[in-house]
């Protein structure tokens, strides 16, 4: 007779408790994720003067919030790739002595279509356009 | 009429508001086995020496440090060179982390190769390598404090690597960045991780470990046992108060003296401040004891079959560290029967593994 009774207030004592644990635990949970900080969208941006860079030489230009590698690989050709390895999130730089992309991290290297050559990057470069406008160089997002 | 109470009396007071007698004679009956092997003891108390020496540190130097990316490397200067002995505390905190981690790998290895792991010890070794693992997040957490380009790059590799984990992964990297790359938000979370978060949940799990210790006592190696059962004799003990423990006292000053040793000569650099923006530098590698899986991660490639390289080696350390917490149950067989060869094989395999790949990591 006692037994259910027991049992009913053994339920209602361990759900509340449980519920009151949750009611504590999920604010706190949901609080540690970090909100989305929405970006402007950027979709355009100036690396500079076309002689600041000399051939075969290349530099890192902030694209919104992301590293994007330019490269003046001759007079007239110019490239542009993100410069976040994709292997484990680097920053690339641009090595002279092999006309190559390469991350110091894990040696990673890339080759100027931003395809991998060697080492653990398991996908390319992400390739951005790059005209010249007058004397200014311009790095855009490929549609 | 007021109550008439009994005058304090000097040793009377104390005791009978603490009970100190009981912890007298429960020091007055502890003992340690002393065998050839003793020497091994001491490497945990050391640890737990150079523990408090980090929160003595990290307690002085939380005074100047600022946990934001305009102020953050600058105040680890202002420290450095401004506040008085600023350069040593700082250079103290971070050879004793590193020197905590060596003899923590050094208590790991020597309970092993002793067998301490043995029945009834398992929850103790549990403890024990979770101390560890929580040993090496406070050097990760800690490392990107400073704000310089190494550690920011060593943060963007480990953090990028929780984003290989299958499903949950994304989330896990943004939970520990505070948002969807390394920066402002991820520096005051590794500051909140290594100053609250870390010491509040090693310090239940360190007086777990240390009740766990004094429930069980001391281990003695099967072989030294075996010996002193073939002789008939009992081992011999050692009263752990005042001789063990002033002992002990002697391990931690000659390890303070090593400790202030390099301190001294070998002053903690600050290196170059982190810029988001810039390449990572050349000859970039983390530190001592991440070395092995870097260099393990250099060496596996882009894809294995139809899977991410990266996916892979994340897998390869998962596994490798389950089966090692998991080593007392597997180091006997079902009939009770202990697989010595199969662990000592094993403490020998990663011993040459982790010495190797370190090695390399570090000259390749």
């Amino acid at each position: 007779m006692d037994e259910p009774r027991r049992n009913l207030v053994r339920w209602l004592l361990g759900g509340g408790l449980s519920a009151s644990l949750i009611s504590f635990l999920y604010p706190a949970f949901k609080f540690m994720n970090p909100p989305d900080v929405p970006e402007a969208s950027v979709n355009e941006v100036s690396a500079g003067k076309v002689q600041d860079l000399k051939p075969n030489t290349g530099k890192i230009v902030k694209f919104g919030s992301l590293p994007v590698l330019l490269v003046r690989t001759t007079e007239t050709e110019w490239r542009a790739f993100s410069a976040v390895c994709t292997h484990l999130n680097c920053t690339v730089q641009y090595k002279e002595s092999s006309h190559q992309m390469w991350c110091a991290c894990h040696n990673g290297l890339y080759n100027l279509n931003g395809q991998v050559v060697s080492g653990p990057p398991p996908h390319p470069l992400e390739a951005y356009s790059v005209h010249i406008r007058g004397d200014e160089v311009v790095i855009s997002r490929r549609a | 009429m007021a109550a008439v109470t009994e005058p304090p009396q000097q040793a009377g007071w104390f005791e009978e508001r603490l009970g100190l007698a009981s912890l007298r004679a429960f020091l007055a009956h502890k003992t340690v086995p002393v065998h050839a092997q003793t020497l091994w003891y001491y490497f945990g108390g050391i640890t737990l020496f150079l523990f408090v020496i980090q929160v003595l540190t990290g307690t002085l130097l939380l005074l100047y440090y600022r946990p934001s990316p305009a102020e953050a490397y600058e105040s680890v200067q202002f420290i450095m060179t401004r506040v008085q002995f600023g350069w040593l505390i700082r250079s103290i905190h971070s050879w004793s982390a590193n020197l905590m981690i060596l003899t923590a790998f050094v208590h790991m290895f020597s309970v092993v190769f002793l067998r301490a792991f043995r029945r009834p010890r398992e929850l103790t070794w549990l403890s024990g390598v979770v101390l560890l693992g929580l040993a090496l997040a406070f050097g990760f957490s800690g490392y990107l404090l400073p704000w310089n380009t190494i550690s920011y790059f060593a943060t963007k590799v480990g953090t990028d690597m929780a984003a290989a984990v299958p499903l949950v992964g994304r989330n896990l990297a943004r939970f520990l960045r505070g948002g969807s790359d390394v920066g402002g938000a991820t520096l005051t979370r590794f500051f909140g991780f290594h100053v609250a978060v870390l010491p509040g949940i090693t310090t239940i799990l360190l007086l777990t470990h240390l009740a766990l210790v004094q429930k069980h006592g001391m281990s003695s190696p099967p072989r030294v046992l075996e010996e002193h059962r073939r002789t008939g004799g009992a081992i011999p003990q050692m009263p752990f108060f005042p001789n063990f423990f002033l002992r002990e006292l002697m391990a931690w000053y000659g390890a303070l003296g090593v400790l202030g040793a390099m301190a001294a000569i070998f002053p903690w650099e600050l290196g170059v401040k982190a810029d988001p923006f810039a390449p990572a530098p050349a000859g970039i590698r983390p530190e001592w004891y991440f070395l092995a899986p870097f260099y393990t991660l250099k060496l596996i490639p882009s894809h294995v079959w139809i899977f991410e390289g990266e996916l892979i080696g994340l897998l390869g350390f998962a596994l490798l560290a389950l089966w090692w917490v998991a080593l007392p149950f597997w180091a006997v067989n079902s009939q009770g029967v202990e697989r010595t060869r199969w662990v000592t094989g094993a403490g020998v395999a990663l011993v040459g593994y982790l010495a190797t790949f370190s090695a390399l990591g570090y000259w390749r």
